[in-house]
């Protein structure tokens, strides 16, 4: 019975996964909310910033995490304004096929930037320090799971002040549910989309952190696979919204966190097929997301 | 009387067919200006070129004498043009309080008092209903809310689009009222209907638009005069 094999180890791992990926989730559903816009780049940002993580092993912690931080919001601003804030107008098949293109020419550059040394691959030292295990209650604990999950629960906690509380907070919610409308209503555009990729940004060097001290070797395709599993989570759980996209994203997690646990050793090879016939049974049962309401989606973009 | 809107020789395109042609009008200082005319004859077509959402091919778009044509849509909200649009578009998933601060984003300037005031002493409805939904509105209750949004940025220039299309006709009394109101307060009105003889009563006005022309201006001696009513529209 696969269930008798989930036991505290296998929950804190997979709540420690769903946290990572649903802060993913909340970095691609915030620009999807105002751009209208999948950013399958996404993942390339994390990467840049566990390379900046690499690069910069021999600092100290706080100043490679720094540096982390400013060239994965400084990226995430080049690529709405370079490439993002001229498509705006277009079809999302037309942003979606350019995101691809955004997210293979940041992959080449970083195998271009990676292979200098004549290997592929950097390890990033000076954050492995929070890999270490605590042994909470007879079950392991890596630091980095701890971190994952306060980091995730203070980030959504903020996010959702930021956007309850706030006047832009207010502005985005609106500019999420009606662009067009906001606008006419005086809402800046540029800054609604400003802030998203700055928030955006930040989670997705906040990932890039927690991933690197994970996955130490960082190399071109890093969270290429994270940001794929991610997109489908955060279609499953209802891009529509930032709160269904983000349970979609925790959800995924949490699940392949369950299944990988629940998979005997040497079945673990299953575990994409057996995830993936999840999402394929969850958007048969319910297509417009797994947390979704009824809320009508076509809404006139300027 | 100097004129707060001014149109000239506009001319707005969808792709090669042309929507509104050579259209030139004004709308003085608080004034109430009505625009009619049969489906397609172009009149959402001109307030969404005046607002910016769709771009116009030709001819000016001015505000107190300036230039607003080729302005962002939040640009020209900013300035002080309000548009109530056609449907409503509120924000059903917020409140009714967070709907009318959003039009607080338009506002040029702030005084002391409460910012809200112009669309609750207005419409006391919006007061009562506050913290509720503006989903779980009626389409009415949805419509005052409409237009008390787009009176709390204190625009010079208010257009409405339809604002009693779909409505009860006690609501539609509600609106027209609220329009006369609004009117005191020295707000400069354009409004688009289909109710035509209620709209020429009302307005200072009333242009007639047809295949995206001026096709004549009634005044409202006009309203009770049936034969020229009927001409405005078919001839």
């Amino acid at each position: 019975m696969i269930l008798s094999a989930v036991d505290a180890q296998t929950l804190v791992d997979a709540v420690g996964l769903g946290a990572v990926y649903a802060l993913m989730a909340v970095g691609i559903g915030l620009v999807f909310g105002m751009l209208r816009l999948v950013n399958f780049a996404y993942g390339q940002l994390i990467m840049a910033g566990a390379y900046t993580l690499a690069f910069t092993s021999g600092w100290p912690v706080a100043g490679s995490v720094l540096a982390c931080f400013a060239v994965v919001i400084a990226l995430s601003f080049l690529m709405e304004g370079a490439v993002f804030r001229p498509l705006r107008t277009q079809s999302p098949a037309v942003m979606l096929v350019t995101t691809f293109a955004v997210a293979f020419l940041l992959q080449a550059v970083a195998l271009i930037l990676d292979i200098r040394d004549g290997t592929i691959g950097e390890p990033a030292v000076s954050v492995a320090s929070l890999n270490q295990v605590v042994t909470i209650g007879g079950v392991d604990v890596r630091k980095v799971t701890i971190l994952a999950v306060v980091v995730a629960i203070v980030a959504l906690a903020l996010l959702a002040l930021l956007l309850g509380k706030t006047t832009i907070g207010l502005q985005m919610r609106a500019a999420a549910a009606d662009f067009r409308t906001a606008r006419l209503l005086g809402v800046k555009a540029d800054r609604v989309i400003g802030a998203a990729v700055l928030l955006s940004g930040i989670l997705a060097a906040t990932v890039a952190v927690i991933l690197t001290v994970q996955f130490p070797l960082v190399s071109p395709d890093f969270a290429l696979k994270e940001t794929i599993v991610v997109l489908v989570g955060v279609v499953v759980g209802g891009i529509d919204r930032l709160w269904t996209a983000t349970l979609g994203g925790f959800a995924i997690g949490f699940a392949t966190g369950v299944i990988n646990g629940a998979l005997p050793t040497d079945k673990t090879v299953f575990l994409p097929s057996a995830v993936f016939a999840l999402v394929i049974l969850v958007l048969l049962l319910r297509p417009a997301g797994l947390f979704a309401g009824g809320r009508a989606t076509a809404v006139d973009r300027v | 009387m100097s004129a707060v809107l001014e149109l000239e020789g506009l001319d707005v395109r969808y792709g090669s067919v042309p929507a509104v042609r050579g259209l030139s009008l004004e709308v003085g200082k608080g004034e109430l200006v009505g625009l009619i005319g049969p489906n397609g004859a172009g009149k959402s077509t001109t307030l969404h070129a005046i607002m910016g959402v769709v771009p116009s091919a030709a001819g000016d778009i001015r505000l107190a004498g300036k230039s607003v044509r080729g302005r962002a849509p939040e640009a020209i909200a900013r300035a002080g043009i309000a548009l109530v649009p056609e449907g409503r578009r509120i924000f059903g998933e917020l409140t009714v309080e967070e709907n009318l601060r959003l039009g607080l984003s338009a506002r040029r300037t702030t005084n002391g008092s409460d910012p809200l005031a112009a669309a609750l002493d207005l419409f006391p409805m919006l007061a009562d209903f506050r913290a509720r939904q503006a989903g779980a509105l009626s389409g009415g209750q949805q419509q005052q809310l409409a237009i008390g949004r787009a009176l709390v940025a204190e625009p010079d220039v208010l257009l409405l689009d339809e604002p009693s299309l779909g409505l009860a006709p006690t609501m539609v009394d509600t609106v027209f009222a609220a329009l006369i109101e609004i009117r005191e307060r020295g707000v400069t009105i354009l409004l688009v209907e289909q109710r035509a003889q209620r709209t020429v009563a009302l307005a200072d006005r009333t242009y007639v638009l047809a295949n995206g022309e001026l096709r004549m201006t009634l005044t409202p001696a006009d309203a009770d005069d049936t034969e020229k009513m009927i001409q405005a529209y078919l001839a």
